[in-house]
């Protein structure tokens, strides 16, 4: 009977080393990161910014995180706590976020839903359902969202989908009308009562799509469709009547590219010799992050960190990191830059099923401070006084 | 044992069995060290489960199980990964080149008679070149026709019925041709709708419930067909056995339940087919012993993804595999059984030659046909001196692929087993270490969107000491008693894993990144006990630590969140499980059987990282089954009744990938 003793304790400690519990809501953390913000900078009304983890695939790990430049203070996961009582948090694979009047909007890509919130408080006030969402913009009352999820081209043996913009009365929250562009629209942009979209066809490889639609806001029609190149992704307007297209090439004997496309005619009057994954528009210079790979040579052609000038049309900065520590970035993909002091924030996306980093450089290309974020840091929203 | 237990469940561990007429040969090769063995009334007692399910009873093995019916289950020995294990199906490898997982969650136990598990590999010198070529191997053996005196047909009828709206019927007849010649053909079906509730629930700080949501689980339906066909032989100092097997199926993919998103309306259909023959002959007094092994398989599989707001997908991909293999050994002194030999050793050498083509035709990176040219080639010597027995091989492997670099690898194997107590073989030491590598498959190459051509293979070394301690008694209650104690240290190198590549999520691609390192320690104990002639009880159990630390990233080595150093996804410091089975022979021609079973998985993060956002809970099941069996003249019947995961625990096995509550089962069976 020593024996059945024996067996007897090692079963009760197996029973020790843990039972299960219930499951509680995870907290925000709160990091000192960086010096509180001098009175000067105080005045100008930038607040911090939200950040958006988009969360690997199928994780339901979108999670939203907030910079606060006033204290310095970043706060790592903030919607649990906000929003405890709604199940299955914020949702799975963040694309896009934006803040209009006093709410946050989050497209939530996976979870085929607009995340509506309070600004100042990430409070959740509703949701839009729009299918596989992808990015969003703002006007006149409205908000804008591409979609890949538009109606099955029928008479087609691939069942291709045709991808649409949604317009979203920002009141109600209702869709109030679709209009339907090229195959899996990403970015948009809205100029002068026109919208441009950016077809990518990504799940047409290799027949990717290579325009950009553009929409008459009057009349939420496609009025016109440019010619530009395979896979495109971003759009950017500048304060000169250009845009400015990133193409994510086809990862095998295209690489990916920026076009230019004159707004006066619509047409593209020239291209930048970059690689672009991810840009963001300050003053007169686009920040750059390119991490193209191509199948061909099994490798990544090499993260590039690079200013395109838009008045010069041409790369002005081929490392706008300075001080070598863009060799710690293990995968770059999101940046932004600060409106008020040209701080230059970049994402660190790591293995993209752990946590990222948000990394902050001065306009100098100097390190100033380094944080640990949720999985996949890519989207900025800045929030204003 | 009673009357009433089947008189294959009694002998199946016998190397010479005779039964009726029937003699089975037996080969005179050796195994160095033992595998963990599931078969007699603990294989009856998980009778009605999936073979993933039997093998969490044994130590060192990781279940990943997405729930349900349907649900993919695959099993990863030691943290090394699923793709590490090698599965054979009677004495022959099923293969899967395109993915390189075989979900056991499709074999079901109805047939089997017995399941093996072997770190390392089955240490013999005779066995064909594949049987070298994985980091661990699992056997599955079916039953095999055995006749009582004067019959020349046995048959076997089972129904099975329960939650998830399961509906199974299975039917096996045996029949003996001849005093040489025997058959076996059985045939199952499954329908099930897959559909059960789950649980979600938080709370805040204070214990107060902030949500509590309860869903049905949807699209994890299926509808299978199996037959097999089997026949087998036996010839002067050896035996052939042919086999052919075919599976149909449909069934929904349940997918993860993320927020806005709670049903999923992806489908797969599988067809898989095999015919496969062995045959083995001795000379020489047995001496001399070679086998040879040939398979063809053609596997389908079709997968839909019909939902429209996500990329329509409609994929078809077709397998071919051709196997030949040829293993012979030679005993070339053997003085174990001679005293007054001068030696008192053993040495037996082996050596096997294996060809195997594989083919899949379907929608592929560039191309739409790609095939993998594949010889094995193996020796090994087994020497056995006094209480020592020794064991090393080598493993050639030369791979030849239409569009890669050819892999031509030579890796090596080394076991050991001593009885250091002379003239007492309770006591048992052992030790092993193996090095080898699986090919990346022809999804990690050639997957659309996702294959890398450059990919090299993944390597894995193990090291392992081990003791075992047991002991037989005659008069005692406590028949036997067997403790088991493995320490072990792998290492996985070139670790193949998926990482998106550029900005968005839909294309990712597969890299050679990984460096894992586990440290591991299991500890299983066995009784049989016999309070009388009618109440017999077996119970046992084991307990597994596993340090398995990701080495990949030596920058990301923060502290707090590093994944440098942290335990990797999945991975539980702690499991353990537990089994009793109970049977009392009520009368002479009745018996009733209760097994209790336990598993343990205990805390673990899904992220290399670990940290809080990535941790998951400990999870534990308790399963009870009664089975009565009732024996008339020639008949046999059994009625069983099965409740699993008697405390309705919820929990997630995979992360978004709920598991059934408590859930029933009963079945019926008759055998004549």
């Amino acid at each position: 009977m020593r024996v059945l003793n024996i067996i007897l304790l090692c079963l009760s400690l197996t029973l020790l080393w843990g039972c299960r519990e219930d499951q509680v809501v995870i907290l925000s953390e709160s990091v000192p990161v960086a010096p509180p913000m001098l009175p000067e900078e105080e005045a100008k009304g930038l607040l911090g910014f939200y950040l958006l983890n988009e969360g690997n695939m199928g994780s339901n790990k979108c999670t939203l995180d907030f910079m606060d430049l006033q204290t310095g203070i970043y706060h790592r996961n903030i919607y649990g706590e906000a929003n405890p009582e709604v199940p299955k948090e914020l949702g799975d694979v963040g694309n896009d976020i934006a803040i209009y009047g006093g709410r946050l909007y989050a497209v939530i890509n996976c979870s085929n839903k607009v995340e509506v919130m309070d600004k100042w408080t990430a409070r959740r006030i509703g949701q839009i359902d729009i299918p596989n969402c992808r990015y969003i913009k703002f006007d006149g009352g409205y908000a804008y969202v591409t979609s890949y999820a538009g109606p099955v081209v029928t008479n087609n043996p691939n069942y291709d989908q045709i991808g649409y913009v949604a317009k979203v009365d920002t009141a109600t929250l209702q869709v109030v009308a679709r209009c339907e562009v090229g195959f899996q629209p990403d970015e948009l942009e809205i100029v002068n009562g026109r919208m441009y979209v950016a077809n990518s066809g990504g799940y047409m490889s290799p027949k990717y799509e290579t325009t950009v639609s553009v929409i008459d806001m009057e009349s939420f029609t496609v009025v016109k469709e440019i010619e530009v190149a395979v896979n495109l992704h971003r759009l950017k307007a500048d304060r000169n009547g250009l845009l400015w297209v990133s193409s994510r090439g086809d990862y095998e004997y295209t690489p990916s590219q920026l076009y230019i496309i004159d707004l006066a005619d619509e047409e593209v009057c020239g291209s930048v010799d970059v690689g672009v994954s991810s840009m963001c528009l300050a003053g007169d210079s686009l920040y750059i992050l390119a991490d193209d790979y191509s199948y061909l040579d099994n490798g990544w052609r090499g993260a590039a960190y690079s200013i395109v000038d838009v008045v010069e049309q041409q790369v002005v900065s081929d490392k706008f990191i300075k001080d070598g520590t863009e060799r710690d970035i293990k995968m770059p993909y999101g940046i932004s830059v600060n409106p008020v002091n040209g701080d230059i924030y970049v994402t660190n996306a790591t293995s993209f099923v752990d946590p990222g980093r948000l990394i902050c450089y001065s306009k100098q290309g100097l390190k100033k401070w380094e944080v640990r974020t949720g999985d996949i840091p890519a989207h900025f929203a800045y929030l204003w006084r | 044992m009673g009357m009433c237990v089947p008189a294959y469940a009694q002998e199946a561990s016998d190397d010479v069995r005779h039964i009726g007429e029937v003699e089975v040969h037996a080969s005179k090769a050796e195994t160095v060290i033992e595998g963990q063995t599931l078969s007699g009334e603990q294989m009856e007692a998980l009778r009605h489960h999936s073979v993933a399910d039997a093998m969490r009873y044994f130590s060192g093995v990781q279940l990943k199980d997405y729930g349900g019916v349907g649900g993919m289950k695959t099993v990863n020995i030691r943290s090394m990964g699923s793709n590490h294990l090698g599965v054979f199906y009677d004495g022959i490898q099923l293969g899967n080149a395109q993915n390189g997982i075989v979900d056991l969650g499709k074999y079901s136990m109805d047939n089997l008679e017995e399941i093996t598990l072997y770190n390392g590999e089955k240490s013999s010198v005779f066995q064909p070149a594949k049987d070298f070529g994985s980091s661990g191997t699992l056997y599955l053996r079916s039953r095999r026709p055995l006749f009582m005196e004067g019959e020349r047909n046995n048959f076997k009828f089972t129904a099975r019925g329960g939650s998830f709206g399961l509906k199974n019927i299975s039917g096996l007849w045996e029949h003996k041709w001849s005093k040489k010649v025997t058959s076996s053909l059985s045939a199952e079906f499954t329908d099930a709708t897959g559909k059960y509730d789950f649980r979600y629930k938080r709370v805040n700080q204070k214990g107060e419930v902030m949500w509590d949501t309860t869903a049905t689980r949807n699209n994890g339906d299926i509808q299978a067909e199996r037959v097999e066909a089997y026949v087998q032989g036996n010839i002067d100092e050896g035996l052939w056995n042919v086999k052919a097997y075919f599976y149909n199926s449909e069934r929904g993919i349940p997918g993860a339940i993320v927020n806005n998103v709670w049903k999923h309306a992806q489908r797969q259909w599988d067809r898989n087919f095999f015919i496969q023959s062995h045959s083995q002959k001795a000379w020489l007094d047995g001496r001399l012993e070679s086998q040879f092994n040939i398979k063809y398989a053609w596997d389908k599989m079709r997968y839909l993804n019909p939902d429209t707001t996500l990329r329509y997908v409609d994929n078809t991909f077709r397998q071919h595999e051709v196997y030949v293999s040829s293993a012979t050994h030679y005993i070339v002194f053997d003085d174990t059984e001679d005293d007054s030999a001068r030696r008192r050793g053993k040495l037996d050498v082996g050596l096997s030659v294996d060809y195997q083509w594989n083919g899949l035709k379907g929608v592929l990176q560039g191309t739409d046909f790609v095939s993998r040219n594949t010889v094995l080639l193996a020796g090994a010597a087994g020497y056995q001196w006094w209480r020592l027995k020794l064991m090393a091989s080598v493993m050639g492997t030369f791979v030849r692929d239409r569009m890669t670099d050819n892999t031509s690898e030579c890796t090596p194997s080394v076991f050991l087993s001593m009885t250091p107590v002379k003239g007492n073989k309770d006591l048992e030491l052992r030790a092993f270490y193996k090095r080898i590598f699986r090919m990346p498959t022809f999804n990690d190459l050639y997957y659309t969107d996702m294959g890398n051509k450059y990919l090299e293979p993944e390597y894995t070394t193990q090291y392992d000491v081990g003791i075992t301690w047991k002991h037989a008694w005659a008069h005692n209650i406590l028949r036997r008693l067997e403790l088991k104690a493995d320490g072990y240290f792998n290492q996985v190198d070139n670790k193949i894993v998926a990482v998106p590549k550029g900005n968005s999520q839909y294309r990712w691609m597969m890299m050679n990144l990984g460096y894992v390192e586990i440290l591991g320690a299991e500890f299983q104990f066995k009784t049989d006990w016999q309070f009388s002639p009618d109440w017999r009880l077996d119970f046992g159990g084991n307990y597994t630590y596993q340090k398995a630390r990701d080495y990949s990233d030596p920058k990301d080595n923060d502290p707090v969140a590093g994944t440098w150093g942290g335990q990797i996804a999945y991975i539980p410091w702690h499991s353990a499980s537990a089994m009793g089975t109970l049977t009392w022979l009520m009368k002479r021609n009745m018996d009733l059987m209760l097994n209790y079973s336990f598993i343990y998985t205990g805390e673990r993060y899904h992220g290399s990282s670990n940290i809080l956002a990535n941790y998951e809970q400990p999870w534990y099941t308790h399963d009870l089954s009664l089975r009565y069996g009732l024996r008339l003249r020639h008949v046999r019947l059994a009625a069983t009744l099965e409740v699993n995961n008697v405390f309705d625990q919820q929990y997630d096995v995979v992360l978004n990938y709920p598991m059934p509550g408590r859930n029933f089962k009963g079945i019926i069976s008759c055998e004549f």
